[in-house]
């Protein structure tokens, strides 16, 4: 599962930086049938975090009601230099990651 | 109580001014797992949808909630209703004082023309919502693409 | 009621057609697809992180370095240090070795069977898909430039005629709709001029990318027409009508579509 992770490069102690996921994924309904008529089982990212330097700064329940793709934007304090670790799960069990280091000066 | 009369109800009492009759029914079950019985008060949170949805599959939504983001006085959770979806509970969202700022965006699917809830927990225990109407249209040609 | 009042304006509006260098939608009022979209999905397909297209083009750029088939060749491989800016604005196009029109998907696929000794990426597979997307989307703002001559002429007549061709139950041509309707409400959308410089695109309808191809037949479905297969003839020389008749647009790939 591909992912896009968007946040600044760099930012200065205690700003407020904007943190931006997007994730590939169907977040299949279980609504849908395929070309032969048969029902699409259910299948949807139900769980998303976010980790800054290993402390868990944003968690998400999901549903069929989030788009496919899924796109999340949120916001955190930029406290340290060190990674945003996302991680999530599917309702098949599969899990993905992706992570992006910020930069903090001052 | 079932959750539809408890949305419609929601939705009605938004329609008349005052904020006595501006209140979530906390007998909604979705909403008692969340609160407990606690009240749920209209005000501090900010939902943003499109009055009109190009298509019901991806529809943009923004919640805003009026917070310090202390580790005094903080947004716990957001919390997305939906009066038509099959599943109405779209989102849980969880956040704290780290999060600098109380706001949330992303993209949810609608079945329909409704209106959308967002309640959020406070870290005194207190519930506030707001709601949205939000008209979606169908495509006009078939695709079977 | 709605198709038959449409169908009988457009009549009246085709009953002469048009010679073949006389464009129906002049260049100075073509409009892109996504000039009919609403503020929410104009802006969604113009920022490149959230664009859900861009994860299509990334998966691109991953394949495009990627060694595949017998001889175990990455597109990089060959095309080393050159860029594929402006390529896709070309596409459709006669390869000179075979004479024959090729679409971008089809050009992608020639490469893979002749050589590199892979099999070719299925239609609508996610791999083709993302190849294209990747290679299209480096012309990004480049405008449009198929052409028409020599041995894409033929091609191009029978694109005019498949263009102008009533189908379906609702016997309507391509023309009733994008020449003489454009800008008019169907239901709560707005008939667009039909251009394909968005694709392949995210369409909200598919929740997913698609060719242009696919997009066609949504349009064949939508008229009730018959569908035909994906990569047929009569597609890639309708496709480079479309071009032609596009000619100048910028290219938008990825495109976000309702």
């Amino acid at each position: 599962m591909a992912a896009r992770i968007q946040i600044p490069r760099e930012a200065k102690r205690g700003d407020v930086i904007e943190v931006r996921i997007l994730i590939q994924h169907p977040m299949e309904t279980g609504y849908r049938h395929d070309d032969v008529g048969h029902l699409i089982k259910r299948n949807v990212i139900n769980a998303l975090s976010c980790r800054y330097d290993g402390v868990e700064v944003f968690r998400a329940d999901l549903s069929s009601g989030i788009s496919a793709n899924p796109y999340v934007q949120f916001y955190t304090v930029a406290e340290a230099s060190g990674d945003l670790e996302f991680t999530w799960i599917d309702d098949e069990g599969e899990r993905g990651s992706e992570r992006q280091a910020i930069v903090v000066r001052g | 109580m079932k959750r539809r009369d408890f949305l419609a109800g929601a939705a009605g009492a938004l329609a008349l001014p005052g904020a006595a009759l501006a209140q979530v029914d906390p007998r909604d079950p979705l909403v008692r797992a969340l609160t407990n019985g606690a009240p749920v008060r209209k005000g501090k949170v900010t939902l943003v949808l499109p009055q009109l949805a190009d298509n019901g599959n991806s529809v943009p939504i923004r919640i805003t909630v009026d917070s310090p983001m202390t580790p005094a006085d903080h947004v716990k959770s957001i919390h997305l209703y939906s009066e038509r979806n099959p599943v109405p509970n779209m989102a849980n969202f969880y956040l704290g004082p780290r999060a600098g700022k109380a706001e949330i965006n992303s993209r949810v699917r609608l079945a329909g023309s409704q209106r959308v809830t967002a309640v959020a927990k406070l870290s005194d225990g207190s519930f506030w919502y707001d709601a949205a109407p939000i008209v979606v249209t169908l495509s006009a040609c078939l695709d079977e693409s | 009621m709605r198709f038959a009042g449409l169908a009988l304006a457009a009549a009246a509006l085709a009953a002469g057609a048009a010679p073949a260098q006389e464009r129906a939608i002049p260049s100075g009022e073509l409009k892109s697809g996504s000039a009919f979209l609403g503020s929410d999905l104009r802006a969604l397909q113009n920022d490149a992180f959230a664009n859900p297209g861009m994860l299509w083009v990334e998966r691109g750029e991953k394949l495009w370095r990627e060694p595949a088939g017998k001889k175990n060749l990455a597109c990089a491989s060959c095309h080393k240090d050159t860029s594929m800016r402006g390529v896709a604005a070309s596409y459709p196009k006669i390869d000179k070795a075979s004479g024959k029109l090729f679409n971008l998907e089809g050009r992608i696929n020639q490469c893979r069977t002749e050589r590199m000794g892979a099999e070719p990426l299925r239609y609508e597979s996610e791999d083709l898909l993302a190849l294209t997307a990747y290679i299209a989307r480096q012309s990004l703002g480049l405008p449009i430039a198929a052409r028409i001559d020599g041995a894409a002429r033929a091609h191009f007549e029978a694109g005019r005629a498949a263009y102008h061709l009533r189908r379906g139950q609702m016997n309507l041509s391509c023309a009733h709709c994008h020449d003489a309707q454009w800008g008019k409400r169907l239901l709560s959308e707005t008939i667009s001029q039909g251009h394909p410089n968005a694709y392949p695109a995210y369409r909200m309808e598919w929740q997913t990318m698609g060719s242009l191809e696919r997009r066609l037949r949504a349009c064949l479905s939508g008229i009730r027409a018959e569908m035909l297969p994906y990569g047929s003839q009569e597609y890639l020389d309708l496709e480079l009508f479309l071009a032609w008749r596009a000619q100048g647009l910028p290219i938008e790939t990825p495109g976000v579509r309702r």
